[in-house]
């Protein structure tokens, strides 16, 4: 994929590039250190059709959904002839006691036979994480096990 | 009454009232700079009301004014987008200079204002607002869009430009013979030159000297440097506001946006009472004979500037639609325009007619501006769609 790079001065850098379907999509880093999402119009490139601001978590947050939904999909995917056996993906909140802890502290998979499988994090993966990965907020964990093993490792991560 | 009261009063009538206007002219969209030089028309030297208790006041706050105005101008960009900036479009910055420039400095010859009214006049007609531009940019929602980049690079050719130009200016207005004329240039190129190079590589040094984590501190560190630094340049005769904006360009980094911040309040008060200052020294009644000539150089200029903006965008590979919004957010004129004519004016060596045709100009574009940024697409959309069915008829 060729991101082009460009400096606005004055205001900060805008990284896009062309969609196959011909629309110019990237965000604006402003130096204030608030970012937009820039969406061009369909009849004219050199414009844009949408800017979003968003904050950090924000921008963190979607980058992890869009590259995250693709993997929990393809998990789901791969362990569907197993009954019994659920991908789900959590985010660690701000609030989370792990956060900036190292996963292995949690001990998911011993407390409750919950795998992490990949970390989400600011748009790219981090696969098979080792336990002393250090967690952040926003933060998408991907993990496979049981549904009640999930359910306990959510309320783990929420409550410790 | 008693004089401080009387300077109290009249002062705070004056900020209230510009308070009023810059919530109208944010109301209605539109930048707060003209509706600040009616004010100081009202205000001033036969306006409606007379007011004599805050002249003094007015002045000085009109040169801190000034001094923040070039401060934050340098310190909105830093020495390497400058550099890139010159290398990426000095061909259309040169261009910009000489298509701006020239209606100013022809009509000065015109009317007869000499050399010195031409050499102002240019300045003038050259500088765009980039206070109303940026705002333009994002108010309109086009800071991701791919002409921006082009007008931004040509805005921060004009600031280089500015860097040469005041001293120039300065020099020439102060009168002294070729040779000495010569010799402030020279001074003021080699310093802008050192700046630019010490700004480049130690910026950040100059950065720690001000900078404080102590808002505080920090306002008063910055402050103290910009007037220091501004009165030797101007005892230097290189002009207290080069001193100011060289100090901005070499304040680089996290320091210089959050000197930025911290400065934005200030120079919004002291900006606005120098353009109050500079309306209280212009007499109304000079504007009706030169607002013709206003008018005339305004369409002229705003032509200039749109063949600018097209000239470079198209270079830049922008398609027909982002050219013209290229060429239209260049044509607003603001604060710089006033700064170069007050200057002028403070030096006494122009006719009372430059400040009232300056004065005119600058109402005339500032509104002109921002209304051509927004309205150019759908007047070209209208035009370009009565053209396809003319020739399908």
């Amino acid at each position: 994929m060729n991101v082009d790079e460009t400096d606005l001065p004055g205001l900060g850098r805008r990284k896009d590039f062309m969609t196959a379907s011909g629309r110019r999509i990237g965000v604006v880093e402003l130096r204030e250190g608030t970012m937009e999402l820039i969406v061009s119009t369909w009849d004219d490139p050199d414009t844009c059709q949408a800017s979003i601001p968003l904050t950090g978590d924000e921008a963190a947050a979607l980058g992890n959904l869009l590259g995250g939904q693709h993997l929990a999909m393809k998990l789901s995917e791969e362990h569907k002839e197993i009954p019994g056996i659920v991908t789900r993906q959590f985010s660690i909140a701000p609030e989370s006691p792990f956060q900036n802890q190292p996963m292995g502290k949690a001990c998911i998979r011993t407390r409750c036979g919950v795998s992490i499988v990949a970390i989400m994090r600011e748009g790219e993966v981090l696969p098979s994480p080792g336990p002393d990965v250090v967690l952040h907020s926003g933060d998408l964990l991907v993990a496979v096990g049981t549904q009640e093993g999930l359910d306990s490792a959510a309320d783990i991560l929420r409550n410790g | 009454m008693d004089p401080l009261a009387l300077t109290l009063i009249e002062l705070g009538a004056v900020v209230f009232c510009l308070g009023l206007l810059a919530r109208l002219a944010g109301r209605i969209g539109m930048s707060p700079i003209p509706l600040y030089l009616v004010g100081g028309l009202a205000f001033g030297a036969g306006g409606v009301v007379k007011l004599e208790g805050m002249q003094e006041f007015a002045h000085l706050s009109g040169e801190i004014g000034v001094i923040l105005l070039l401060l934050m101008l340098g310190l909105e960009y830093t020495a390497a987008e400058l550099f890139t900036g010159l290398r990426r479009s000095w061909q259309a910055g040169v261009l910009d200079l000489v298509l701006n420039f020239i209606p100013g400095a022809g009509l000065a010859l015109l009317l007869g204002w000499g050399l010195v009214g031409a050499m102002v006049m240019g300045g003038v007609t050259y500088i765009s607002s980039s206070g109303i531009a940026a705002k333009v940019i994002t108010d309109l929602g086009r800071i991701g869009n791919r002409e921006t980049p082009v007008v931004l690079s040509i805005l921060v050719f004009e600031d280089l430009a500015m860097a040469v130009y005041l001293p120039i200016l300065t020099a020439t207005l102060a009168g002294v013979g070729f040779l000495g004329g010569l010799t402030t240039v020279g001074i003021s190129l080699a310093v802008v030159t050192v700046v630019l190079m010490v700004a480049l590589r130690h910026g950040h040094r100059v950065s720690q000297a001000v900078h404080s984590e102590n808002s505080e501190v920090f306002l008063l560190n910055l402050l103290g440097a910009a007037l220091l630094v501004a009165g030797v340049a101007s005892a230097l005769q290189v002009s207290a506001a080069v001193g100011a904006f060289m100090l901005g360009i070499a304040i680089s980094g996290a320091t210089a946006h959050s000197a930025t911040r911290i400065l934005e309040p200030l120079r919004d008060l002291f900006a606005a009472i120098f353009f109050v200052a500079f309306g209280l020294n212009t007499d109304p009644t000079t504007i009706p004979p030169v607002f013709g000539w206003a008018l005339i150089l305004a369409v002229i200029t705003a032509i200039t500037k749109m063949v600018t903006g097209i000239w470079a965008a198209k270079r830049a590979g922008i398609a027909r639609p982002g050219r013209f919004r290229a060429g239209a957010a260049l044509i607003a004129r603001g604060e710089f325009s006033i700064v170069i004519a007050g200057l002028a004016v403070a030096s006494g060596v122009v006719p009372d007619e430059l400040a009232a045709l300056a004065t005119a100009y600058v109402l005339i574009m500032a509104i002109l501006g921002p209304l051509a940024a927004r309205y150019v697409e759908p007047a070209l959309k209208a035009f370009g769609g009565s053209v396809r069915l003319s020739a399908k008829a």
